[in-house]
């Protein structure tokens, strides 16, 4: 066995332990840690990437003495691989980016617990990512729930404890009804590794039996990873949640945390239950509907917001409304698209959550649209940062954005036509209303203004670790929309080894 | 060279290059205008205007009896909410019904995996218990999550309550009410029972391979004992041998240990390396090979997971 194999194992195991011995640091020794473990993380996931790219096939790592399906297995493919190296660097950048405002409203003697969380998280993203086992899916999305609890009320103030307990009761309602579908599919298969199930169900789709549980099972697991996500009938959670949390903390939630949910789906429809009898099920046509009506209300909403983290906040509404409507277009193009919007979306997001942060910090810590006027010439490099972002989710080309909306253009027109035209105009009202709402906010930040009295002194210091996370921010989100053939390349190979 | 219009000034075109060079607006004269309102910056205290408003907006929608269409959307809510949860149930129960039944022997949860757990599992690691054979090594990894959700929720709860030094100094006037009067009875009770629940929550834990139990349980009975002597003695008393300290080393003594014992077997796992862990003769109390120091750990993390809830939830600290 090569010693790359190990990597994804080691990545896991590496978090939860740092995680636990942060516990008596202080908050300085548990930074330097944290983005240790990150970094680290990330140079394990590029090396994991680069072996399974280059050997074409995806190995299994049985996590103990004895294999499915008696013990636990991970799996590390390409598309797993890439999507853990991916968040990787975006949970380093948005701790980086927002490292200054953390320290300054957390209190100090709590600082080393954000980390522990931070953490877990990163394990519980990871184990996501890479579980081959449902019910080890299940419990690190138990990990991820808490610790984005903990995420946003680190400030105990009241608006984030009430941010908090409102995720909260979200999204256990999600992991209440993702159990049940795990407890009635075991019980139908007998199995919870994922290719087990997976022959087990073709089986029982063979000889007709069972169908009405395992319809259900597919809904209940796709409604429960759907309000986890956020998707749009159940968002009221998000904007609240990632307006009052630390910069860095909305970042990895709106980037990641939502996102792992998504990945956790796919990973469920192409290795649990078989995409054709997820096609068949018809439940795809019920998220492409709710993706649309997303993509629409979740852009006007933030249209209609009145500061700056609600409308970034709204808008990740509506970009997970677009994800869903790649997967309800139910072909492999849909998917690649959803799955590229999936990284675009994490990177562009930290970038204007960092960047925004930069912003307010520059007028006062007011959020609302007025103080920010003039915002981008106190603070140049934020702004320029916000700028590429907002650019980036708009659609303009050489940059991320540009490539999710043509993918999901040119998987629209591979889908069915039923689904063809509806997904086009949508797509385009979409841009629409996103530029509205992002170009309104650029125009303001670059409207010059007379500093008055009493913002003169404040002077902004952008600290190196937020620059040279502003600045690879921007270069990732350069480097998805040049360099986009080999990713999706990668994607497609990524989604072949799945099936 | 051409010659310019007399009427060039009233142009389409000239109108145009005027407009395009910012000399004249189009609207001028035309409707009514006004300068742009400057921004405005309200430096950084908490009083804001705007956010009042909204509140008070707020107040007044949320007012029930003003506001008839709220109170009928209300009720309406509820109602949806009910019917939404019987339709659930419902759907639920429609399904049970179409499960295999529960113990059937055809059955097809009665497979070749709880088949092989409940045949080698005793000569594969050692344990007469075959369910800690099951959740602590066959699929030691996702116990290993397990405990790091109850590490993480204990995490969360100090961060939501857990007070500074100062701040417990401060209610210490009034946090005697709280504290339990010193009762000769019930001291005399808890003294002679504290040592027996601690003595019997060790027993579960260390005799966790070999029956019912182990450190799940064994743990929460230790953590319960713990609550009892702190509620008889007091938190003064408790510190003399159980304050923040001794918490933080013996919590993360403990996971440290786990996660590397969890580590090696990973690793010694997946790389086909010979386990070096003897794992004894079944039946003994020395058996199980890693099985009992796992549970060792995890007795001593839910011990003081169970505590830190209690001492957290009563005052804010241990």
């Amino acid at each position: 066995m090569n010693f790359v194999q190990n990597f994804p194992c080691f990545s896991i195991v590496l978090c939860m332990a740092a995680g636990i011995i942060s516990t008596p640091m202080k908050g300085k020794t548990a930074k330097y840690m944290t983005l240790t473990v990150v970094s680290l993380v990330a140079v394990m996931s590029i090396a994991t990437l680069s072996y399974v790219a280059a050997t074409g096939e995806s190995f299994v790592y049985v996590m103990g003495r004895y294999p499915a399906p008696w013990g636990n297995e991970i799996r590390a493919g390409v598309l797993e691989a890439l999507l853990a190296t991916v968040f990787a660097l975006v949970m380093l950048f948005s701790l980086l980016g927002g490292m200054e405002h953390l320290f300054r409203v957390v209190d100090p003697g709590k600082i080393n617990l954000y980390f522990i969380l931070v953490d877990l998280l990163l394990s519980s993203l990871l184990a996501i990512i890479y579980t081959n086992d449902l019910f080890t899916g299940y419990v690190f999305v138990e990990i991820n729930t808490i610790a984005a609890c903990g995420l946003i009320m680190i400030r105990g103030s009241g608006r984030s404890l009430l941010a908090a307990t409102r995720y909260m009761v979200m999204s256990l309602i999600g992991s209440g009804l993702f159990l049940i579908s795990l407890a009635m599919l075991y019980d139908i298969t007998g199995h919870l590794l994922m290719e087990n199930v997976h022959t087990a169900i073709v089986h029982l789709v063979d000889t007709r039996e069972y169908l009405v549980p395992l319809l259900v099972i597919i809904s209940l697991s796709t409604v429960g990873l759907a309000i986890k996500s956020g998707l749009y009938p159940f968002h009221s959670w998000m904007p609240d949640a990632y307006g009052y949390a630390p910069a860095s903390s909305s970042a990895i939630l709106s980037g990641l945390v939502s996102k792992s949910y998504i990945v956790l789906l796919i990973k469920i429809f192409y290795r649990v239950i078989g995409f054709d009898i997820i096609v068949r099920s018809k439940i795809v046509n019920v998220l492409f509907v709710f993706g649309l009506i997303g993509m629409i209300m979740g852009s006007v909403s933030a249209i209609m917001a009145k500061d700056i983290y609600k409308m970034i906040a709204y808008s990740s509404i509506a970009q997970i409304g677009y994800v869903y409507m790649g997967i309800g277009l139910a072909t492999r193009e849909g998917m690649t698209a959803a799955v590229f919007h999936i990284l675009t979306h994490a990177v562009t997001k930290s970038l204007l959550f960092v960047s925004a942060k930069g912003l307010t910090d520059a007028s006062g810590n007011q959020k609302a649209y007025p103080a920010l006027q003039g915002a981008a010439f106190r603070n140049p490099l934020a702004g320029a940062a916000f700028l590429v972002g907002s650019l980036s989710m708009v659609g303009i080309p050489m940059l991320a954005g540009f490539i999710s909306k043509l993918l999901f253009a040119t998987a629209a027109l591979g889908a069915d036509p039923k689904k063809t035209l509806v997904t086009l105009i949508v797509l385009a009202v979409s841009t629409v209303l996103n530029a509205v709402y992002f170009l309104h906010t650029v125009i303001r930040i670059y409207t010059p203004v007379n500093i008055p009295e009493n913002v003169k002194g404040i002077h902004i210091h952008v600290k190196a670790g937020a620059a040279a996370a502003l600045v690879a921010l921007i270069l990732l989100n350069f480097v998805l929309g040049l360099l986009s053939q080999p990713i999706t390349d990668l994607i497609h190979a990524g989604i072949d080894m799945f099936a | 060279m051409s010659r310019i219009r007399d009427d060039y000034e009233s142009s389409l075109w000239s109108r145009l290059t005027r407009w395009v060079n910012g000399e004249t607006d189009p609207f001028e004269g035309k409707m009514e205008m006004r300068p742009l309102r400057e921004a405005e910056f309200r430096g950084r205290s908490v009083f804001n205007p705007d956010r009042l408003d909204e509140d008070k907006v707020m107040q007044y929608l949320d007012d029930l009896d003003k506001n008839k269409e709220m109170r009928a959307f209300r009720i309406l809510y509820v109602l949806g909410s009910v019917a939404l949860c019987f339709l659930l149930i419902a759907v639920l129960l429609l399904t049970v019904s179409y499960l295999p039944r529960l113990g059937d022997p055809d059955g097809p949860n009665n497979n070749e995996v709880s088949a092989r757990y409940v045949e080698h599992g005793m000569e594969e690691f050692g344990a007469v218990n075959m369910v800690t054979n099951m959740i602590l090594c066959y699929r030691g990894f996702d116990t290993f999550g397990e405990t790091c959700v109850l590490f993480i929720a204990a995490t969360c709860v100090i961060v939501l309550l857990r007070k500074n030094e100062e701040e417990i100094e401060n209610t210490k006037e009034t946090d005697w009410k709280y504290e339990s009067k010193p009762d000769a009875i019930l001291q005399m009770v808890t003294r002679i029972l504290v040592p027996v629940i601690f003595l019997f929550g060790f027993y579960i834990i260390l005799n966790g391979h070999l029956s019912p139990g182990g450190g799940f349980s064994g743990g929460a009975t230790i953590g319960a004992g713990l609550i009892l002597y702190v509620t008889t003695f007091g938190f003064h008393k408790m510190q003399r041998f159980f304050d923040e300290k001794t918490y933080d080393r013996v919590k993360v003594g403990a996971l440290s240990l786990y996660s590397v014992t969890m580590i090696y077997y990973f690793y010694t796992g997946a790389n086909m390396i010979k386990n070096v862990i003897p794992s004894g003769t079944p039946g003994n109390i020395l058996s199980g090979g890693m099985i009992l120091p796992i549970n060792i750990f995890v007795g001593l993390e839910v011990a003081c997971t169970m505590y830190c809830f209690f001492a957290l939830f009563r005052r804010g600290g241990m």
